[in-house]
């Protein structure tokens, strides 16, 4: 019988040598004349163990990793089909505490099925969901999702049972679902793995939607920047029409959803959902003023959701185990579970979906081993480029919304990039102000003008060019950005910026305390009725 | 990228023909066209404005807008290197630098052979692996500047 053995087709272990690895493995395999059949599963969010190759053995997957291509011989003589002991060998994968401390919800299959095996994915659970939707009342999908305490996972956390009932209660000829997959934000890759990974999960989280809001073309933006992931979407969309998994008789229930995915082109904004419309409508991705709401008015002025695609692939799940399984994950008003990216300066780099409440100490030291360089952690983004920097004496911060909220900061999408001792974060703050120039949509004053300005005034306090006046310059700019942008991009820049003069002041050549100005509680405040990405 | 073709006007209106029914052709058509040719010709406009119904000063401000689409045809090979805050905090400035000085140009320059375009990038996804870059759309991580050299020498063997 031949033996299974996954290697991920993912990007990232792509990027470290898994398709030389795959190819060794399959000629290796050919030359002793063994029997395997190989399969490309997408990561199982391990980075730092890629590429991870597993073998399935009467005693369930065992793990090997990180493997090069010149160790691929060693692992046959050492009989790894057998799951024999190897330098290499982890273990029942299963068993590595960094999986085995997680509570995989939205990622349950990730890493562990052939991403565009449709077998394999029901087999798995898959299209459970939509087997209890198709049975229920579009009401009850809608009352289900809210009962779950779902809230949007790209960063606003809208509650999504609450969008969807307003599109579902808006009359009109032609509704749309459209998954933001512009994950722009440095830090996160959670939507690109799942892209890899699992994406019949998103294909049913959009069809369940769809059927919820009496919607019948959906949409995903996917990013340019993932040529891999627009790949396997596209293919895994033929194939879910192919099974009549989408089409005019979505699994014999006689109700039509149509998919296509589509690419952006390197704008970040367009992870701004009104800007993301107006891209998806062929314009360019400019920030639309709201009043009114995509859910009222959206894609080609028609009711439309507009979801992160970590939500809609978390849909599944909710209406296959139902809302209380969800909601009874979480902490506060934070429901279910959490996607973490651990990214940047960190030993073990990779996902970690657990129920919101860790604190960041214990996503960044249990989990990820503190930093890859060895060196003392210095500073901590949460949440992208839009997201505050934290001093170490933050760590103990729960994620939660609220709680990040209450120190000032965001928790976005899940991304958290560390730094250690080298960072300079006067240049960080620099740089917020130089990507929101480069990035900005061009649409508000605020934004477009402001921050231009801000790398100029930035340039000047690091120049020692009357610093005092400059640094209230610059708090008032940033205050004006927060108050005067029409989207989160702009609004939310001066996070980024105000928390490196605040925690970090000696890097602006300031003993601290700063002036009250800079001190003054009122002057950030990301908790307020900004519109953020949604 | 090495497939790119040169710049044919009735290549680029068959392209366009495939594509323009769908709704909100625009991005669609850019893609397929730099796809083909690596970059959006000027004379592309016209024959995009007039299948889609748009004004030239329309289709111009799309293509403007978008950081991917080129006004001029990039190098044989197109290297993206990220610059984005996960790559930051993990020396991807020192490479940048690392590269400009080995190739002789900056971000958003080609090599005289016009063998090798760079270009700068705001996240890859590949974050957990940083640095990242992207050599003719193959990820690459944890890139040193030992492993640039070795891609960038991979690139511009002749074949």
């Amino acid at each position: 019988m031949s033996v299974r053995v996954y290697v991920p087709r993912d990007s990232a272990a792509l990027s470290v040598g898994a398709e030389g690895v795959a190819r060794a493995i399959a000629s290796e395999a050919s030359s002793r004349g063994l029997d395997i059949s190989l399969v490309r599963n997408g990561s199982r969010g391990m980075f730092w163990l890629e590429p991870l190759v597993e073998v399935e053995t009467a005693q369930g997957r065992i793990a090997y990793g990180p493997v090069s291509r010149e160790a691929v011989a060693s692992l046959f003589d050492a009989g790894f089909l057998e799951g024999k002991a190897h330098a290499l060998c982890l273990g029942p994968t299963e068993e590595i505490p960094y999986l085995k401390q997680q509570d995989r919800l939205t990622f349950a299959r990730c890493g562990i099925v052939d991403p565009l095996s449709l077998p394999d994915y029901i087999a798995h659970g898959g299209y459970r969901g939509l087997t209890q939707a198709l049975a229920m009342e579009p009401l009850a999908i809608v009352e289900a999702v809210k009962n779950s305490g779902l809230r949007g996972r790209g960063g606003a956390g809208f509650p999504t049972g609450i969008k969807w009932n307003t599109v579902l209660q808006a009359e009109a000829d032609q509704k749309y679902i459209c998954c933001n997959g512009d994950e722009g934000d440095s830090g996160t890759y959670a939507d690109r793995m799942i892209m890899e990974g699992d994406p019949f999960v998103l294909i049913e989280g959009m069809t369940i939607a769809a059927i919820a809001v009496k919607a019948t073309q959906g949409y995903i933006y996917s990013r340019s920047e993932y040529p891999h992931a627009f790949r396997t979407m596209q293919r895994a969309i033929a194939i879910a029409y192919e099974n009549g998994y989408l089409g005019a008789n979505v699994a014999g229930s006689g109700k039509r959803f149509d998919l296509e995915v589509r690419l952006g082109a390197g704008a970040y904004i367009c992870g701004e959902e009104t800007s993301m419309l107006d891209s998806l409508e062929g314009r360019r991705g400019q920030i639309r003023p709201k009043p009114p709401l995509p859910a009222l008015e959206g894609l080609f002025g028609k009711p439309t959701v507009v979801n992160n695609l970590i939500t809609l692939a978390t849909v599944p799940i909710i209406l296959d185990k139902g809302a209380d399984y969800y909601r009874d994950f979480g902490m506060g008003r934070s429901r279910g579970t959490l996607t973490i990216q651990l990214a940047g300066n960190i030993k073990h780099g990779g996902l970690v979906e657990t129920a919101f409440g860790m604190t960041l100490q214990d996503a960044i030291y249990t989990f990820g081993g503190g930093t890859a360089t060895g060196r003392p952690l210095r500073a901590v983004q949460v949440g992208g480029p839009l997201g505050a920097y934290f001093p170490a004496s933050f760590l103990d911060t729960q994620l939660d919304y609220e709680a990040f909220a209450a120190r000032k900061g965001m928790l976005g999408h899940g991304g958290i990039v560390v730094f250690d001792d080298t960072v300079d974060l006067a240049k960080q703050a620099r740089f917020a102000m130089e990507f929101c120039a480069i990035e900005s949509c061009g649409k508000c004053t605020p934004c477009r003008v402001g921050s231009t300005r801000g790398v100029e005034v930035i340039d000047r306090i690091i120049a020692n060019q009357n610093r005092t006046q400059n640094l209230r310059l610059l708090d008032d700019l940033c205050e004006l950005m927060l108050d005067g942008s029409l989207c989160a991009l702009g609004g939310l820049i001066p996070l980024p910026v105000m928390s490196a003069i605040r925690h970090f002041p000696e890097d602006f050549d300031r003993p601290a305390p700063t002036s009250p100005a800079l001190l003054n509680p009122d002057v950030l405040t990301a908790d307020r009725e900004k519109n953020p990405w949604r | 990228m090495s497939n790119m073709q040169a710049w044919d006007a009735d290549r680029a209106q068959a392209r366009i023909r495939e594509l323009e029914r769908l709704p909100g052709a625009l991005l669609p058509i850019l893609h397929a066209l730099q796809e083909e040719f690596g970059y959006i010709d000027p004379a592309a406009t016209p024959l995009i404005a007039s299948a889609l119904n748009l004004s030239h000063a329309e289709v111009h401000g799309v293509i403007s807008f978008y950081h991917d689409f080129r006004h001029s045809a990039p190098g044989k090979h197109v290297l993206r290197i990220c610059r984005a805050e996960s790559c930051q905090s993990m020396g991807c400035d020192a490479l940048i630098q690392h590269v400009e000085k080995r190739l002789g140009v900056k971000l958003g320059e080609t090599t005289p052979d016009q063998s090798l375009t760079v270009e700068q990038v705001f996240c890859l996804g590949n974050c957990a692996l940083s640095p990242a870059v992207m050599m003719d759309g193959e990820p690459y991580g944890r890139v040193s500047p030992n492993v640039a050299d070795f891609l960038i020498d991979s690139a511009r063997r002749p074949q």
